[in-house]
């Protein structure tokens, strides 16, 4: 059987691989997206939303700075405008002891250069969240944060790379990579395709990619659960998160609100099912009860968990493969990396078609777990 | 009877107190296996036998005695020993067979060894245009006020669509005294032809006499049009009901083109289901003990596929059978095989009944402004557009247009959707598919949901 050929095969059609086959395709080259379900099937579009600068870890702060720019202008780059609104995120401060923590954390971040996130008083945070319980004395606001539609968002980079040039390949599983010659092989249900360059962008199976090369990591497959509630009259605008207990909550333009917060669902990875734990989901209910008093009859309509990837330390693995030359990872955002999506995508587009980029990645390496 | 008061766990729980429910609780629980039926339903009976121990409807005509019939299921199960509880909400099941209720408010977890989901049959989609004006409701609903309230619909009364439980219930609006100005028949006439090869088993089956006498009774009482097309008109209320042929003056119509199984509880569940492409619909995999393909989950009665009522009650013993079998292999139990015997007898007709109702592709396939999504308002055209732009499925639609993800859960429009992709893309409903269903499989409060006893590792977490 003859094989197809590519510049880059990109595996996985979650939103981190239809925006790097985007952005390759805007540079001129020619991948090929191969993904196993379709795009957006799993946490790429069933995730939250968040578009969040707000409390991230430090080393993926400059990448998540340059995505947000991005968002500022999406429609200019897909065509669509994703159901973004920008609203900003709130990090609520549910004692003086937490709130001096977050203290130490903004002043830490003004230290290194970054502005983005602003302390908040409790008149502040009254302002920005009225229906909040009277208990918070402050909090943190990353004013230009806010949240999109996940599913539409992947779409519309699935739809706008094949408009650029990429071809996009669904219901087809990656199921090898060998190394042939001056290429790499990548063997699927649907045949082979060969290209010089391969992007890992697997999610929560990207660790069997990592391992056919010689670089296993300690990837944990998890499923975040989420809610969401029927209509309710407006009452908040900017996302809620919460550092202490789990919770982050937003009211969408159509008046439902999504309430989630990273409590975890039983993945089954092999057969795409999660099995949500309703007592988990009882804890956000009564963390909502106590918090916003306004949600106490709303009606809870539906609940679900996208299957994603966690990595010990929290933070992704982005950047080349340790063992294998032209082979680059883009996988295990750990929860949240819906909003680093775009800017990542076009950063490791960079990287492929040039072999470098500005970006301080250096702390996203695979080595961190090889070594 | 309180969340409060439910044990941790029982052997087996019953889920819908329909005949199914009910004959499987009453054979699990006399085999001496704790038993509990959770039923939604202020009162036991289900759809079919609405309202059976308290009906103010005395004179046993007008329901007629299939109706009747219920009353001895009633009092078997509630003579079995097997607790039952009513006004109890069943919001989600997993593979684990985790139980979540709610009663009163309050809702709790609780374990079961094994499952038998009886929840029944919702009544078809019927997304003609105008569906959704005042005035407008199902046969169905409209049956269960007659049968719980003994209320008569009032005003001037159109019947319109195809099926059995059509005439039967304008049988019994006739009985009680009501009216009806017409009935408008939308079965396909063509239908004759794939049903007449299935004529001689229906011959054989007990639906045979009962159903002609049904035709000609409200025959000889109510004019009977063969229609193509209706449309309910109006401005903030119903006025006109037209169809091919001429228009009526109405201030009710009732809707109908047979019923499908309730599939919400079971696919939440992660039970595999398959198209029907007879009873144009889907219904979960199930094996000959109406086992799913979830181990130790069982559905039965019209959720296993439409049979009717008694059908129902004999497939609710057999999947209480093999229950009882994996819980206790000691039992003593009723000889399975006269069970099936009668089942087989029951479900003769249904290849006749089921191809001479099919309903027409135009009344399962709307076009134009025609709403498909009521919660979501979303319309024919906006679907069919949407398919012809890629979209290749419901869960994909889903977050093109949000069809399926308000209040009812695509109980109103799953059928459609899946109908109306399939049709704009030249493919079938098998391979379309159908929503991915989410629990709660009924909304809760969140009130409720916070009303779940605190687990112990949270406590623990809460006091340290």
């Amino acid at each position: 059987m003859s094989s197809r050929t590519a510049d880059v095969v990109v595996i996985g059609g979650g939103l981190h691989g239809c925006s790097t086959a985007l952005h390759l395709a805007l540079r001129g080259l020619k991948p090929i997206l191969v993904e196993k379900d379709y795009a957006g099937r799993h946490a790429s579009g069933v995730n939250a939303g968040g578009v969040r600068q707000l409390a991230r870890h430090i080393a993926e702060i400059p990448l998540s700075i340059s995505s947000m720019a991005i968002w500022e202008q999406i429609e200019e780059l897909v065509g669509d405008d994703c159901g973004f609104e920008s609203h900003g995120t709130v990090l609520v401060a549910e004692s003086e002891e937490e709130l001096a923590g977050f203290r130490a954390r903004v002043d830490d971040l003004r230290l290194k250069g970054f502005t983005h996130e602003e302390l908040i008083d409790r008149a502040e945070l009254k302002r920005l969240v009225p229906a909040v319980s009277d208990h918070c004395p402050g909090g943190v606001v990353s004013r230009r944060d806010g949240a999109a539609d996940p599913f539409r968002t992947t779409q519309a980079f699935r739809r706008r790379a094949v408009e650029a040039g990429a071809e996009v390949i669904e219901g087809v599983a990656v199921t090898d990579i060998v190394r042939q010659g001056s290429v790499w092989r990548v063997e699927t249900s649907d045949g082979p395709i060969e290209a010089p360059r391969v992007v890992n962008a697997a999610g929560a199976w990207a660790d069997r990619i990592a391992a056919r090369l010689g670089e296993p990591v300690p990837l944990e497959v998890i499923a975040p659960m989420l809610m969401v509630s029927s209509r309710v009259p407006a009452f908040i605008e900017p996302v809620v998160i919460l550092r202490g207990r789990k919770l982050s909550f937003k009211q969408l333009a159509n008046g439902t609100v999504v309430i989630g917060g990273g409590h975890l669902a039983q993945p089954y990875r092999d057969e795409n099912r999660t099995v949500l734990d309703w007592t988990k989901l009882a804890t956000s209910a009564r963390t909502v009860w106590e918090l916003f008093p306004v949600m106490r009859e709303a009606t809870i309509v539906r609940a679900w968990a996208g299957i994603e990837a966690r990595m010990p330390d929290d933070i992704p693995v982005v950047g080349p493969s340790g063992t294998s030359e032209g082979v680059y990872h883009q996988f295990g955002f750990s929860a949240h990396g819906f909003q680093l999506g775009p800017g990542t995508g076009a950063m490791m587009a960079e990287l492929v078609a040039t072999g470098a980029t500005n970006l301080p990645i250096d702390g996203l390496g695979i080595g961190r777990f090889t070594k | 009877m309180n969340a409060a008061d439910l044990a941790s766990s029982y052997d087996l729980v019953v889920i819908g107190g329909g005949p199914a429910g009910l004959a499987a609780a009453s054979l699990a629980a006399r085999a001496g296996v704790s038993t509990v039926l959770f039923d939604e339903n202020p009162g036991i009976g289900g759809q079919i036998y609405r309202g059976i121990t308290t009906t103010p409807v005395k004179d046993r005509a007008i329901l007629g005695e299939d109706y009747w019939a219920g009353e001895t299921l009633a009092n078997e199960a509630k003579a079995s020993g097997a607790l039952i509880v009513n006004g109890a909400t069943v919001w989600s099941l997993d593979p684990q067979r985790i139980v979540g209720i709610s009663i009163a408010g309050k809702a709790r977890l609780i374990e079961a060894r094994r499952v038998i989901i009886a929840t029944g049959s919702q009544e078809r989609p019927f997304p003609i245009p105008g569906w959704t004006l005042p005035g407008v409701m199902t046969a169905g609903a409209a049956q269960t006020v007659l049968k719980a309230q003994g209320l008569l619909p009032g005003g001037r009364t159109v019947i319109a669509g195809t099926g059995p439980l059509l005439w039967l219930l304008a049988a019994q609006i006739l009985r009680a005294g009501g009216r009806i100005e017409a009935l408008l028949d939308t079965t396909p006439r063509l239908n004759w032809l794939r049903a007449a090869i299935h004529l001689p088993d229906f011959m054989l089956s007990p639906y045979f006499a009962k159903g002609f006498a049904l035709l000609r009774e409200v025959r000889a009482r109510v004019p009977v049009h063969k229609v193509s097309r209706v449309e309910a008109i109006g401005d903030d209320r119903l006025r006109e009901v037209a169809f091919d042929g001429g228009r009526l003056p109405a201030d009710l119509l009732l809707l109908h083109q047979g019923v499908v199984p309730n599939v919400n509880m079971a696919i939440a569940a992660g039970v595999g289901h398959a198209w029907n492409d007879r009873q144009l619909c889907f219904q979960p995999i199930l094996d000959h003990d109406f086992s799913t393909t979830v181990p130790g989950i069982a559905v039965a009665g019209d959720g296993a596929g439409i049979a009717g009522g008694t059908a129902a009650a004999e497939r609710g013993r057999i999947a209480a059978i093999a229950a009882v079998r994996a819980l206790k292999p000691d039992a003593s139990l009723p000889d399975p095989q006269n069970v099936r015997q009668r089942l087989q007898r029951e479900e003769m007709g249904r290849p006749f009944l089921d191809w001479l109702n099919r309903p027409a592709e135009s009344f399962r396939q709307p076009e134009g402004d025609t709403l498909v999504c009521r919660c979501e308002e979303v319309t024919a055209r906006q679907v069919r557009d949407t398919a012809d732009l890629g979209c290749e499925g419901p869960n994909q639609m889903k977050a093109f247009l949000r069809c399926g993800m308000g209040p009812c859960q695509g109980r109103l429009c799953g059928l459609t959707v899946t109908e109306l992709i399939a049709a704009q893309r030249k493919s079938t409903p098998a391979a379309v598919g159908y929503y991915r269903l989410r629990p709660p499989v009924k909304p809760i409060t969140l009130a409720e949901l916070a009303s779940l006893p605190i687990s112990e590792t949270e406590r623990k977490a809460v006091e340290r």
